[in-house]
């Protein structure tokens, strides 16, 4: 592939591609995302593609091998276009049967989306109570990908966005752009990207740096990695409209050292995007450059904080700064450093071809666009869901999510992983906002959505999410490295029915402490599930103390 | 000095005027107002660790829970280097740590100023603080990296590397003194035992006002009522 030169190059290479495809022609796109694939999805993929060989239908279907739909709970996933046919649980076995109703036009009635109470069928995708509901700006082209491939990036429309940013628009335009579509950050903060790439691009001290923060360790968060994993390109391609508008040359990607599928996916998008001319010098002829690096984190939940992140890029061991003088300013070798989240990075290349009205026509007043979310816990469909923002919480848990497993009662929702918090289930009707949840005491955070059952221990709940967290730390800070473990000491023994009393007053005292105290989110945010708690389920934790709530 | 370098802040209802680009702990010990601090050295770089120093600082109408050894002086900031909160935090982290060391004297004399509880908390294995002192002071001041940190969270502990503390560590024991619960000469003691038994390096001459062969630093407990 030679390079692209001007985008109109790529423009002409953009039509090839879709010349030489036939719409009409039958695909077959099975996922290949962590679930799926954790369900052996590859046998599946591998057996289509035996099937293609063995009865040479390579002119008549096409087999490609996907990122994550969404739908984890029915996998192996397989859908069909066109039309989108939905196939569930799909089995090697099953393959065959594909593949001939696919050629005649049918569909495989028994392989089809059946409602567990109706017995009601759905065959297309937008039929199926799963994805109905959804608006799948970012994850809609996920079963149109194989994330191997830049030229299905391509068909679908991608890098015109960077094509429009480069030709058509300055700098500042762009940040403008950003700034009007209100666009918040999805990692956890809410903080307004575009105020965020402003302060690096004003800052005077060069180079400068932007940076995609895919570390993602949240407990039951698993979003931003589907969306790196199955489709690298669009994130890539946020980041390089970013570093255009913030005057960045030189980018970073950090995630995760564990997790083998995105990093060869992720690897394999920067050689081929560099290869067409989309990375390196005068991309497009426009006379910009940039480069971008894969990083990797050494394998603990602070890696993800932003200016430890930062250390970890630099060589250092992954420990938080004070960030009294922010990151944005000085970061990376004390340089200005912009970063986002994944999910930020990926919604910057709609918001240029789209336009800021139409990013802020969804959404609530104050959060725009739509949120990735894990759906998981004591839910019938787990999964990764995307909706508006503003969004209730019942449409999430009930209509998406399918309610809460074997026929059990709601107690309460939890949001935010281990930094997060729980509410009791009659604030159900909740809007999906980063405010509205943030004051009712379960900020969204990264975006895990935990269902949780009538049977739900709440004080085990707080303990185990402790457990999680007292190993992420790095220690540096007495508050954390300290708090935490006595918390989940308390906890434990609550939980074992040694609690004792002075033993709430306990937990609230070191709640407060690792709170106000720590030097980064991680602590500082470590006791909000159990603050949370205390709020909604303290006659639960009096219960575990001799003498209940006298005693406190 | 010139006027533009100088910054006008309050401490503690005190108008301080200090050189721009100093810590609200360096306007504070200049203005002669204590602020406690366990892993601040003068010698070592603001580490932030410990987070006794924590004062309320008010910005903008923002009230904020900073440390002071790395928070930097602002014109007409309001520093309050005691409240309710910042008590607190500095009761319940002494408590935390008492957890470790509970007759280290300096924890001792914070614990009566803040009115914290020695037994409040779970009893912990180990009497290391992890304030780092001695990691900082070594690769610092030093430059022999002869103790580092080791593991994260509440795991995380002091060691020393056998290969370099077998060179250097008897010869300087400077870190011994640093050491607010004694821990440090207790560790290298460890691991002479456990790594290089009766190899140490002795110094080549007394330093001075020490006696030869012997600097250990005696733990002295305080005996609480």
């Amino acid at each position: 592939m030679p390079k692209l030169q001007s985008a109109a190059e790529l423009e002409k290479f953009r039509a090839e591609i879709l010349s030489s495809r036939d719409p009409a022609r039958p695909c077959i796109a099975v996922c290949a995302g962590a679930a799926c694939d954790g369900m052996d999805s590859a046998a599946v993929a591998a057996a289509f593609l035996a099937a293609l060989d063995q009865q040479q239908l390579g002119d008549r279907l096409e087999v490609r091998t996907t990122g994550c739909h969404g739908y984890c709970e029915k996998g192996p996933n397989v859908v069909v276009t066109p039309g989108e046919i939905c196939y569930f649980e799909v089995q090697p076995a099953d393959v065959a049967e594909i593949i001939a109703a696919t050629l005649k036009g049918e569909v495989v009635d028994r392989l089809v989306y059946q409602d567990p109470n109706t017995g009601a069928k759905a065959v297309h995708m937008h039929e199926v109570p799963f994805y109905k509901h959804q608006m799948r700006l970012l994850m809609g082209d996920n079963p149109k990908i194989d994330p191997m491939r830049i030229d299905d990036y391509l068909a679908v429309g991608g890098y015109s966005a960077l094509v429009k940013a480069l030709t058509q628009m300055s700098q500042d335009q762009v940040l403008d752009e950003v700034k009007k579509a209100n666009l918040r950050g999805r990692g956890g903060g809410g903080f307004p990207a575009g105020s965020k790439w402003e302060t690096t691009k004003k800052a005077p001290s060069m180079p400068k740096y932007v940076i995609v923060n895919g570390h993602e360790g949240e407990s039951a968060a698993f979003m931003d990695r589907a969306m790196l994993t199955g489709n690298p390109h669009k994130v890539l391609e946020g980041l390089i409209i970013g570093a255009y508008a913030i005057g960045a040359q030189k980018g970073f990607m950090y995630t995760r050292h564990d997790m083998p599928l995105l990093e060869k996916h992720v690897r394999n998008a920067l050689v081929q995007a560099k290869e067409y001319g989309l990375l390196g010098e005068n991309i497009l002829g426009s006379g910009f450059d940039f480069e971008c690096e894969l990083h990797f984190d050494v394998g603990i939940f602070v890696s993800g904080e932003s200016s430890a992140l930062m250390r970890s890029i630099e060589g250092n061991p992954p420990e938080p700064r004070p960030k009294y003088i922010r990151t944005s300013v000085s970061g990376i070798w004390d340089k200005p450093s912009n970063l986002n989240n994944v999910e930020t990075w990926a919604n910057v290349p709609q918001i240029i071809s789209k336009g800021a009205e139409w990013f802020t026509s969804i959404g609530s007043e104050k959060s725009k666009g739509t949120k990735l979310i894990s759906l998981s816990g004591n839910v019938v469909n787990s999964g990764i869901v995307e909706v508006p923002m503003g969004t209730p919480l019942r449409t999430l848990a009930f209509d998406i999510g399918g309610g809460v497993r074997d026929g059990k009662t709601l107690k309460a929702i939890h949001f935010g992983g281990a930094m997060g918090g729980s509410i009791p289930a009659d604030l159900i009707d909740a809007p999906l906002d980063f405010d509205g949840m943030s004051k009712l005491g379960a900020p969204i955070g990264a975006g895990g959505l935990l269902l949780m059952d009538e049977d739900t221990d709440m004080v085990e709940v707080a303990r185990y999410l402790l457990d999680f967290l007292v190993n992420e730390s790095c220690g540096k800070c007495a508050p954390c490295r300290e708090g935490m473990p006595q918390m989940l000491h308390i906890l434990t023994n609550m939980t074992e029915g040694k609690g004792k009393s002075g033993d709430l007053e306990r937990l609230e005292d070191l709640a407060e402490v690792t709170g106000l105290g720590s030097l980064c989110a991680l602590g500082k945010t470590s006791a909000d599930p159990l603050k949370s708690m205390f709020r909604y389920f303290k006659p639960e934790y009096e219960a575990r103390i001799p003498g209940g709530s006298e005693a406190k | 000095m010139s006027a533009t370098s100088e910054i006008t802040l309050t401490i503690d209802d005190k108008e301080v005027k200090v050189a721009a680009g100093m810590t609200v702990l360096q306007a504070a010990q200049q203005a002669g107002i204590h602020i406690p601090t366990l892993c601040h050295h003068e010698k070592l770089e603001a580490f932030g660790g410990c987070r006794l120093c924590m004062v309320e600082v008010e910005a903008r109408g923002w009230t904020s829970y900073v440390v002071s050894c790395l928070y930097p002086v602002a014109k007409d900031i309001v520093v309050r280097t005691r409240s309710q909160k910042v008590d607190k935090i500095r009761k319940v982290i002494v408590e935390e740590l008492m957890a470790h060391a509970p007759d280290a004297p300096e924890l001792v004399r914070l614990a009566e100023e803040y009115g914290a509880d020695r037994e409040r908390f779970e009893r912990q294995e180990s009497f290391c603080i992890v304030c780092g002192l001695c990691v900082r002071y070594c690769n610092e001041v030093k430059h022999e990296n002869a103790v580092g940190f080791i593991d994260n969270g509440a795991k995380r502990e002091i060691s020393f590397i056998p290969e370099v503390a077998k060179k250097v560590c008897w010869e300087c024991q400077e870190c011994f003194a640093l050491c607010p619960t004694s821990y440090a000469q207790a560790a290298y003691l460890l691991t002479e035992a456990l790594a290089f038994p009766g190899q140490r390096k002795e110094p080549s001459r007394p330093a001075k006002g020490t006696q030869a062969g012997r600097r250990v630093i005696p733990i002295m407990p305080i005996m609480t009522a």
